[in-house]
């Protein structure tokens, strides 16, 4: 099953770096309000963080290396997964046949998507995150569409940011693989939501070189922020 | 004004033909619209500085062979909208302004390509989309979007092909990146036009589209379940169809340039 993180990746997590005991003992989640997802290592309250030997395990960290990459998009397909599974789930009032058609096909990939990279992660892999959608209106056209939009968008710009981060040109390739198909997520919802009009690859998105956005993690991580209530940490994510 | 400063074009292992032809149109006398002349308007440099002070007067062959390959591509997209954007009446109004938007793109990465590149950039093919006959793209609508959805799927894995090729470099392969989604977002898009109303087909590949693709050369290869040596299908319980189209697969240099091959003049 961990067949895709075998030998040769010279950036192999250390112990404690992007497993360990977080991993063993499973994680805590956030109890209280919403919290700043970069550098809380040293700031957890020690109240709600503590396993049975006195650790503070209160933040998922990334890990360093290719995995550590590996792991920021696993989370992001989390993410995703998580909110297409609600919009699918119950359809927002009035949703045509068609975008009930988009929105399945959307849940079904990035599903896929999180499946497949906690296999390849193995146990490596972080564990599953906490979401919080509660500023969601699942019945609401705009609300749905909208986060769709900014959740695909967000996640296009996070792999274009996170190709140069990988140093395993296998692990690079899947992530292009991905990052396609997530720029064919986003046309589709701005298409829903503006159909037949430049929006579908807006200049909001595309800039006049005619590229997409690309963000670095922490930019990524602050936008997903308002809905991840796991707290994450990229720091020993590489930043070259 | 014709440039000749480049000798050699990236298809001639297909056509040394090519190098007799160049095709050097001035695109503000080519009856272009508002949009694509505005479009041609905007240059791009800062990367092209960038590079070269990275760089000095050279970049490494390898880096400079993708960003080759990948320039032949985009001059194929933008001749390819230039015209079908250009001729009236063949683009129905209420979609026109996505087209006009992919022209921009195209004429915007052909610009920023060259401006990396400079000296070191091949020279523009002449083109027949007619493939000797066998399309008539700027005649028939249903045609130009085949044309046009064929020609996006086919950028979106020619980039994904090479970005392997552009690890040495972080700001270029970045660069690549960021073209690659926007000829995503190109290929759903015109993907969606292809069907009226709610009966729009989906904006990803599934399987490999056997038997409903012109060019099936495009898509072989796009029903590949196994990534990173993971039989995806025994990791999810998702359908087979939908793995297929949450994976978008790459294609060789050489298998892009056959089909780029088919449309040289």
């Amino acid at each position: 099953m961990v067949k895709l993180i075998t030998g040769s990746n010279p950036a192999a997590p250390e112990e404690g770096q992007g497993r360990g005991a977080l991993n063993r003992r499973g994680f805590m989640k956030q109890l209280v309000g919403s919290v700043a997802l970069m550098g809380v290592m040293s700031g957890c309250d020690a109240l709600f963080g503590l396993d049975d030997n006195g650790n503070n395990n209160m933040t998922v960290d990334f890990g360093s290396g290719d995995i550590g990459v590996l792991n920021y998009a696993y989370a992001l397909e989390q993410l995703e997964a998580a909110f297409y599974i609600k919009a699918a789930g119950a359809y927002f009032s009035g949703a045509t046949d068609e975008e009930k058609r988009v929105l399945t096909d959307l849940r079904d990939h990035e599903i896929v998507h999180r499946d497949f990279l906690k296999a390849a992660l193995g146990t490596s892999a972080i564990p599953a995150l906490e979401v919080d959608f509660s500023s969601i209106n699942f019945s609401s056209r705009n609300s749905v569409l909208g986060t769709a939009r900014v959740f695909e968008d967000l996640g296009v710009s996070a792999y274009n940011g996170a190709g140069k981060l990988l140093t395993n040109p296998t692990y690079l390739l899947l992530a292009g693989k991905i990052v396609s198909v997530e720029a064919r997520h986003a046309a589709a919802i701005r298409d829903l939501i503006m159909p037949n009009t430049a929006y579908f690859a807006g200049d909001d998105v595309v800039d006049a070189n005619g590229l997409d956005m690309a963000r670095t993690p922490s930019e990524v991580l602050g936008m997903a922020d308002p809905y991840i209530v796991t707290r994450v940490s990229a720091a020993n994510l590489p930043t070259s | 004004m014709m440039t000749m400063e480049n000798k050699t074009t990236i298809l001639d292992q297909l056509d040394q033909d090519v190098l007799e032809t160049v095709a050097a149109q001035d695109p503000q006398e080519a009856g272009l619209s508002f949009a694509a002349k505005a479009a041609m308007a905007s240059v791009p440099v800062a990367l092209g500085l960038m590079s070269r002070q990275a760089f000095g007067q050279s970049l490494p062959q390898q880096i400079k062979d993708v960003l080759n390959f990948a320039l032949t591509l985009e001059y194929l997209e933008e001749a390819f909208y230039q015209m079908g954007v250009g001729k009236a009446s063949l683009i129905p109004a209420n979609v026109k302004p996505v087209f006009e938007q992919i022209l921009k793109h195209e004429s915007a990465h052909v610009a920023l390509l060259k401006s990396v590149l400079g000296a070191d950039a091949v020279a523009k093919p002449a083109f027949d989309f007619t493939a000797k006959g066998a399309f008539n793209p700027f005649n028939d609508y249903a045609t130009f979007l085949i044309l046009s959805q064929g020609f996006e799927d086919t950028g979106v894995r020619a980039y994904k092909g090479q970005a392997g090729n552009l690890m040495s470099n972080d700001m270029i392969l970045t660069v690549a990146l960021q073209i690659h989604s926007v000829e995503a977002r190109h290929a759903a898009e015109v993907r969606r036009i292809r069907g009226p109303g709610n009966a729009k087909p989906d904006a990803w590949i599934e399987f490999a589209m056997t038997n409903a693709a012109p060019i099936q050369a495009v898509y072989n290869g796009e029903d590949n379940i196994m990534q990173g040596g993971v039989d995806v299908s025994t990791v999810t319980d998702r359908p087979v169809e939908a793995i297929t189209e949450a994976f978008d697969e790459p294609l060789s240099k050489e298998a892009v340039l056959a089909i780029a091959g088919m449309f040289l003049a």
